[in-house]
């Protein structure tokens, strides 16, 4: 199951109302590798993976999967091949954790093909890859925000998507649980040749584990390539405002921002 | 630094000059209200008949027997049902809030309605009694109800309550239609709201607890600013949770009561005025409490002044424009997305 | 690696679920079963189970007793069966409506469709002075064009669960002063004939009224049923379901389209009995307790609401038939107070 899935947005102008927020933006996601989307608050990365994710309709360009407007093809069609997690999913009430992941098998299902045991093998490798298995009979909204968290991501992946998009997946997870999502993401790409598209908020897992980074400001893409050619304290200083020393991450070779503000900062030249 | 510091007394001030206008606004539609009728009535006999009253004279009764009243009565109900709502809102963190949904409505009619058939009262000033008595009884049930649990009464409860006790007493009051024609006469022109009929003695009897009411409610608007951060944030701001709901609740009760005692049930002035008086001074009680109570008799005296013009010789009671007033407003206000969640 | 023991788990809790969600089900048509045979028996003449039998079976064996028959084929049976049918059909429209507005408060009794099949109804029978199959029409009319008025002005690039709440209000408000201003306005009987009207009957022993009924079912349920596997990803947001490949504003509107439906031809057949479409839907849930989304179960907790109900009405005073609207009505109180207990326990208000 390798990604032979193209994903790319042609001159996209994405905006609520009048407001427009992404910009005659130009993208192409690499197949086959873990791209993180980048920026600071408000300016467009999740309106950029929702528009991406036909979430919402670009009022100019247009999104292309394998050459195709993604608008314009069937929204059933695009689900089994295009997998998003959206930022706050609503659960509904006392629905278990099993029966949540099981949605995910919506698209693969239909009027005359209803449970199958593929569905459940996807269902328990969906939770076994989160190691959510044994909250599998308990009721999503007793979990803790981390749990729950993993089992929405679990839902993504019993699609079985060859895309995959997550908007800020690792928001309310202990640094534990971040490390593990990324990692999981990261064997998705690996092994099974899928494309996977992130949003995060912490640079330094970005650049750790991106294998193509993009960063946005104001609803267009400041740069974008692989962590260690273009992220430099030069855009670090754009992007996200702040000074800062890039310093190589001991364990993954890649680079870490250090933050300079106003206090510690003993070990700096004059 | 100086900046925000300007922009507050700017803010302050044009808030200040709306209020005056106002209040210039509410004497032009009190005068209009003297003035017009199925018999119109020139502006310089109204003076008259207040500074020099002929009893001889057809019109000057009119004025003080009939339009005299009825529009002191419109602004007095009006206040109170805009107060009534402005609180209830903040009390309780719902933009539905209105006296009608909290049961207060439901609470004065059974009162009333069991009145006229157990009692065979017909009398609209011992109705007024009944009215306040009912309202207060089922705002304190809603309120006892809503309290049960942990958390105290919380917005959803109060609704959920005030949907309950309101089912519960509609039905007692359908049932009691149903097998007294006589009480159905009799209940279904009151149920209406209106301002017409109203004497002098109402405005004395309910008066008095309106302005307590009036006290109180404009005492809470700083309890209502806390409230409205939510539970927590009010709570670590040192703010006495259960004391403020309750006074707030009280003085909703006495002036709902109050005004529904005077006039009947009249539905939407106390959800529909609070949230236009929201849109023009932001979210602050201070101001919204005052700005209720003046845009409501406005709306509420204009509404009865349409009521006597549109279907002469007869007249359309003021709780039936209020609805078709308010409720198309209230709508277009929702699709403008003009409504805040609180 | 995903073992076999995993799998294994995964589909126990799913059959544990589906046990669940059967074995309620069977509960609830055991429990509708007696009290409908409650229903063919109670009365100023009980007629035994025997008799019952015997007449249920007599169009077929040919041994008929006349005054028998005719207590339970043309009294009790059509008003029972219209019982179940408009119990079932109210508790559908209101779990529909609870499901896709994310609210249990909302109801259509609330959300003014209830208010404009009366709007409609009593202005038939004031102004017009209608009075039987017309005046169901009437109620069904008002009850369709004021779904379709809220539909409409809720509508600005899609509909969301807020607005139609809210402008439900409003309309139900606007409804509730022409129903007020319509009484100041008519003679004293009418307005009498228009309230009984109102509270809702399952007098009415026109078999004609449980054949539409049953009809319109005939066609609304499968629709339904067609449409709830969009519910399924409409369930986790927008978002999601569109994510999943589900066709959100179409789902939406197909469910809503059939729970006014359900609640107009119900209102048409028996008046706007409260409170049945309110109660269903938590009641079933609270049973299923997570085991799925209750819509048979709803069904049935209806139709059985509705039926109790009825034989408490006709039979609790001596003498005197209450209507079945004050029934629901407490009902639906005693539900809301015990809602409210059990929230305070837990803390949480579902």
């Amino acid at each position: 199951m390798s990604a032979n899935h193209q994903l790319l947005a042609a001159g996209l102008d994405l905006g609520y109302g009048e407001r427009q927020i992404v910009s005659a933006l130009d993208l192409t996601l690499p197949a086959g590798q873990l791209t993180v989307i980048v920026g600071a608050n408000a300016c467009g990365k999740s309106t950029l993976l929702r528009g991406l994710a036909r979430l919402l309709t670009p009022t100019r360009g247009a999104v292309y999967l394998d050459g195709k407007p993604i608008h314009q093809m069937p929204t059933r069609e695009v689900a089994t091949i295009l997998g998003v997690l959206p930022q706050s999913p609503i659960a509904p009430d006392a629905i278990t954790v099993t029966d949540l992941v099981g949605r995910g098998r919506y698209p693969h299902q239909g009027w005359f093909r209803r449970w199958t045991p593929e569905d459940d093998a996807a269902v328990a490798q969906a939770l076994q890859s989160t190691d959510t298995l044994e909250l599998a009979d308990r009721p999503v909204d007793e979990l803790s925000g981390g749990q729950r968290q993993r089992v929405w991501i679990a839902m993504a992946l019993a699609q079985e998507t060859d895309l995959l998009l997550l908007d800020e997946p690792t928001t309310f997870l202990d640094i534990n649980h971040q490390v593990e999502v990324l990692d999981l993401l990261t064997d998705l790409v690996k092994t099974s040749g899928r494309t996977v598209v992130v949003v995060l908020h912490d640079l330094n897992l970005a650049c750790r584990y991106a294998d193509h980074i993009v960063a946005m400001k104001a609803g267009t893409i400041v740069t974008e390539g692989r962590p260690v050619e273009v992220i430099t304290e030069q855009i670090v200083k754009d992007v996200f405002g702040m000074t800062s020393r890039i310093v190589v991450d001991p364990v993954s070779d890649t680079p870490m921002i250090v933050p300079i503000g106003r206090h510690h900062v003993e070990k700096l030249p004059a | 630094m100086t900046a925000p510091v300007s922009d507050r007394q700017n803010k302050a001030a044009r808030l200040t000059l709306g209020l005056l206008l106002l209040a210039g606004a509410l004497v032009v539609i009190a005068l209009l209200s003297l003035t017009t009728g199925a018999r119109p009535i020139p502006p310089e006999s109204v003076w008259q008949a207040i500074t020099a009253y002929d009893a001889s004279s057809t019109d000057h009764r009119i004025i003080w027997d009939l339009r005299l009243p009825r529009t002191i009565v419109g602004l007095l109900v009006g206040a109170a049902l805009g107060l009534s709502g402005a609180v209830l809102q903040g009390a309780t963190r719902n933009p539905l809030a209105d006296p009608s949904i909290l049961g207060i409505n439901a609470g004065a009619a059974l009162a009333v309605v069991l009145g006229v058939a157990l009692f065979g009262m017909t009398q609209l000033s011992t109705y007024v009694w009944l009215a306040f008595i009912g309202a207060g009884l089922a705002m304190l049930i809603v309120y006892s109800v809503a309290s049960l649990g942990r958390e105290g009464a919380t917005p959803i409860k109060l609704a959920l309550a005030g949907a309950a006790i309101t089912a519960v007493l509609q039905s007692v009051v359908s049932a009691i239609l149903l097998t007294s024609p006589r009480t159905l006469d009799e209940v279904r022109f009151w149920q209406v709201g209106s301002l017409a009929g109203r004497s002098i003695d109402i405005v004395l009897q309910v008066s008095p607890f309106l302005v307590v009411g009036v006290l109180l409610a404009l005492a809470t608007a700083r309890m209502l600013d806390g409230l409205s951060m939510g539970d927590d944030v009010a709570r670590a701001l040192g703010q006495r949770i259960r004391l403020s709901r309750g006074l707030a609740g009280l003085a909703a009760v006495v002036l709902a009561g109050g005004a529904t005692a005077a006039a009947g049930p009249i539905a939407f002035v106390g959800l529909t005025v609070p949230h236009v008086a929201r849109a023009i001074t932001g979210p602050g009680y201070r101001w919204i409490l005052p700005y209720s109570m003046l845009m409501a008799p406005i709306l509420l005296l204009g509404s009865d002044i349409l009521g006597r013009v549109i279907s002469p010789p007869g007249e359309v009671q003021v709780g039936i424009v209020t609805a078709f007033v308010g409720a198309p407003f209230f709508i277009a206000l929702v699709r403008r997305r003009k409504l805040a969640a609180l | 690696m995903t073992t076999a023991l995993d799998i294994t788990r995964v589909v126990q809790t799913r059959t544990r679920s589906a046990d669940r969600r059967r074995n309620v089900t069977l509960a609830l048509l055991v429990a509708l079963l007696l009290v409908f045979a409650l229903a063919l028996y109670l009365g100023d003449y009980p007629v035994p189970v025997e008799g019952v039998i015997r007449s249920l079976l007599s169009p077929f064996t040919g041994l008929t007793d006349r005054g028998v028959d005719f207590i339970v084929l043309q009294v009790r049976l059509p008003r029972a069966i219209l019982a179940v049918l408009s119990g079932a059909s109210f508790a559908l429209a209101g779990i529909i409506f609870q499901t896709l507005l994310r609210n249990p408060l909302a109801s259509p009794d609330i959300i003014g469709i209830a208010h404009g099949a009366s709007a409609s109804a009593v202005f038939c029978i004031i102004i017009l002075g209608w009075s039987g199959t017309a005046v169901s029409f009437g109620a069904f009319g008002g009850a369709v064009i004021t779904a379709l008025a809220i539909y409409l002005l809720a509508w600005r690039n899609g509909v969301t669960a807020y607005r139609v709440v809210l402008i439900g209000i409003g309309m139900a408000a606007m409804l509730a002063a022409v129903i007020s201003y319509l009484f100041t306005r008519a003679r004293l009987t009418e307005v009498q004939q228009a309230m009984a009207w109102l509270v809702g009957s399952l007098n009415a022993s026109r078999p004609g009224d449980s054949i539409v009924l049953g009809g319109a079912l005939l066609v609304l349920i499968p629709a339904m049923i067609a449409l709830l596997r969009g519910l399924d990803a409409m369930e986790l947001g927008d978002d999601t379901a569109r994510s999943l490949g589900a066709k959100v504003e179409f789902t939406r509107l197909g469910l809503m389209l059939v729970a006014v439906g359900f609640a107009a031809f119900a209102t048409a057949a028996v008046g706007p009995v409260g409170f049945v479409a309110f109660v269903s839907g938590p009641l079933a849930r609270t049973m299923l307790n997570g085991a799925g989304r209750g819509f048979p179960q709803a069904a049935l907790v209806g139709a059985l609401v509705m039926l109790a109900s009825d034989l408490i009405a006709q039979h609790l005073l001596p003498n005197t038939q209450l209507p079945v609207g004050v029934v629901t009505g407490a009902f639906g109180a005693l539900f809301l107070l015990w809602l409210l207990m059990a929230s305070g326990r837990s803390g949480r208000v579902n």
